[in-house]
């Protein structure tokens, strides 16, 4: 069976119909002032999810998180959590923890002591602190670094700290905000990793708020984008890169091409389009799009080759010139001006050291891709 | 930098550090003269010093000074650090420019101004002159200074902090005792010398505000120099000026010492 995406999901309680949503933001608004930064959003996550919530800086998905966290209380709508209304709770009576951007480690305390700040406030036995800090020490590999300050401390070692200090309580929900914002890019792969294997080890709710999309699609189970306070689309990130709901999903995520045109015929999905300037785009993607519905065709650039002749046999070919190369080591991207002045991205993967037919600036070349490899969008 | 010393250098040099230090050297020099004379050197002696400690007059002024200087330091730390938590953490309240202004104003207000105004309200108030008011007035004056102090270190707190701490489940009052205080507390700190220190040389205010039996220290010294300067009122400020150095140099020893071993900590973090 074929389906969107490389991964096979067994853990997807949000096609389950009987599932009992965990966190709900019932048609939550949130304004500060005249501004609206959460405008009637409706967002359900599921248990042991890892969910991300994606958007420009200012979209509102950092408030989305500190309403969670009980930092600030929706001015209309509700927040449950395990069946509980959040209304009114403080955040030191809230079920869930969270891992700040800056990390907020308190500096005139040890790695230890700021690990087991909020199980003192629990009243936990000291025995039972001393273990638990232990524990999430080991966890996070800082054993030897227990009796260190944070300023004692390497960027990357910090953040371990907040995630143990953060995970310390054992909450039923992680909020992270922006948690490997502050890394370099190396270091920042290889705690994207961790931390997937940290949620599946603890079984804990994880909710990470990020504007990277690398991030929220390497991590995430499911993804919100989020867009001026409101939810654009949920959906696994294999759903929002192949099957995006709209054309800001479509080119918010990831590169994108776009061809506006009209449905000019078609049934049961397949459909021609009719892109003016003479190209029509055959596709098996058009849903229930009538015939005449403005639409917009989007494509991404490796879903598109690019050759010197017209492939023998392509149902969607059009002519066009290489404008630019970029030839990044792992793959090589083309942009094609097409005949009518627009230019389309393409990206080719180096899979073989050796190009048998190399394109250079200037070339006429023909782009091409199946009827099956793009998505038509109405919204 | 140029490592040569040009004449018009040196002399520049030497002409502002005796401008700013030749006085205080004279004062010195003579707390050890022998004669009675205040101008007129007689012999090396530290026998104004003994007689200094014998000096009832004196001592007791001593004692007065550092009682109000200590009260009034606390109770101005107290408030300050209270006005500045509120002129930073709420932004928006009615009357909260005038709040800050009314703060602030004591900082550039006349010295004789705020005494005279402080000792009308005395009068009015019925309240007799004496320790109580002198405190109270020093309190008033020395409060501002601390509320900038704490002020300026509260604008760059970062505010997650304390976000942090609630979210790990402390409540407002044990987030600011275990949190917030700690982090401010060297502001809290050096506002406290800088009111101590306020209230240990305030001349003005303690004159308009003092009464019989609470004599401050600069009070004592400025009577008894429109009397005649005594090698005695040398002693006594030698000894202030050693007292308010060797303050200043622990306080910056630590300071370095502490810059110096932070330097040192985060370059080992950035090793590894």
């Amino acid at each position: 069976m074929k389906s969107l995406g490389s991964i096979r999901r067994d853990f997807a309680p949000w096609n389950d119909p009987n599932a009992k949503p965990y966190i709900q933001f019932d048609n939550v608004t949130k304004k500060f002032g005249e501004f609206t930064a959460v405008n009637n959003l409706s967002l359900t996550i599921f248990e042991r999810e890892f969910f991300a919530l994606l958007g420009a800086s200012g979209c509102g998905k950092s408030t989305l998180l500190r309403m969670l966290a009980g930092f600030e209380e929706p001015t209309a709508g509700r927040i449950m959590l395990d069946g509980q209304d959040l209304r009114g709770i403080p955040p030191y009576r809230r079920p869930v923890n969270m891992m700040f951007q800056s990390y907020a480690l308190f500096p005139h305390m040890t790695v230890e002591n700021n690990i087991a700040f909020g199980l003192k406030q629990e009243g936990m036995v000291k025995a039972d602190i001393e273990k638990r800090v232990a524990e999430m020490l080991k966890l996070v590999k800082l054993e030897q670094f227990a009796k260190r300050k944070p300023h004692q401390l390497s960027g990357g070692q910090r953040q371990r700290v907040a995630l143990a200090r953060s995970v310390a309580k054992r909450p039923k929900v992680l909020l992270l905000d922006e948690p490997l914002g502050a890394l370099d890019k190396k270091l920042r792969e290889e705690t994207q990793f961790e931390l997937m294997d940290l949620q599946q080890n603890l079984g804990l709710t994880f909710v990470v708020v990020t504007h990277d999309q690398e991030e929220a699609m390497t991590m995430a189970d499911r993804i919100a984008i989020i867009d001026k306070g409101e939810v654009m689309q949920v959906a696994t990130p294999a759903e929002v890169y192949e099957a995006p709901g709209s054309r800001f999903v479509a080119g918010f995520v990831g590169n994108v091409n776009m061809f506006d045109g009209r449905i000019a015929a078609g049934e049961a999905g397949s459909a021609s389009i009719d892109a003016g300037n003479g190209i029509t785009i055959r596709t098996e993607n058009a849903g229930s799009a009538a015939a005449g519905t403005s639409v917009t065709f989007a494509i991404r650039p490796e879903k598109i080759k690019v050759s010197s002749t017209k492939p023998a046999g392509a149902v969607n070919a059009i002519q066009g010139e290489v404008y630019d190369i970029a030839y990044l080591g792992d793959m090589t991207v083309y942009h094609v001006r097409l005949d009518d002045g627009q230019v389309v991205r393409a990206s080719t993967m180096n899979a073989a050291r050796l190009t048998e037919d190399p394109l250079s600036w200037n070339d006429r070349a023909w782009i091409s891709f199946r009827p099956d490899a793009g998505v038509v969008l109405t919204r | 930098m140029n490592a040569t010393w040009s004449r018009f250098n040196v002399i520049s040099i030497v002409l502002g550090f005796a401008f700013l230090y030749l006085p205080i050297v004279l004062l010195v020099v003579f707390s050890f003269n022998e004669s009675k004379l205040v101008t007129v050197w007689g012999g090396f002696s530290t026998k104004w010093y003994v007689s200094l400690f014998h000096n009832r007059g004196l001592m007791d002024a001593t004692w007065v000074t550092a009682r109000v200087g200590v009260i009034s330091a606390t109770v101005a730390t107290v408030l300050g650090t209270l006005a500045a938590l509120t002129l930073t953490r709420y932004t928006r309240f009615r009357g909260r420019l005038l709040f800050s202004g009314m703060v602030f104003a004591p900082l550039v207000m006349p010295e004789v101004i705020t005494g005279l105004s402080l000792l009308l309200l005395f009068v009015a108030v019925g309240l007799d002159r004496g320790f109580l008011t002198v405190t109270l007035a020093h309190t008033t004056l020395t409060m501002c200074f601390v509320a900038v102090v704490v002020q300026s270190r509260l604008i760059t707190f970062d505010r997650s902090l304390e976000e942090a701490a609630m979210d790990l489940g402390a409540p407002p009052v044990r987030t600011f005792f275990q949190i917030t205080l700690p982090v401010i507390m060297p502001a809290i700190v050096s506002g406290w010398m800088l009111a101590f220190t306020l209230s240990l040389d305030d001349l003005v205010i303690a004159s308009f505000t003092s009464g019989p039996g609470a004599t401050t220290l600069p009070m004592k010294i400025y009577s008894q120099v429109r009397l005649g300067v005594t090698p005695e009122i040398n002693a006594a400020c030698t000894i202030l000026i050693a007292v308010v150095a060797v303050g200043v140099i622990i306080a910056s020893l630590v300071n370095k010492s502490r810059e110096v071993q932070r330097q040192r900590d985060e370059q080992a973090a950035q090793r590894g």
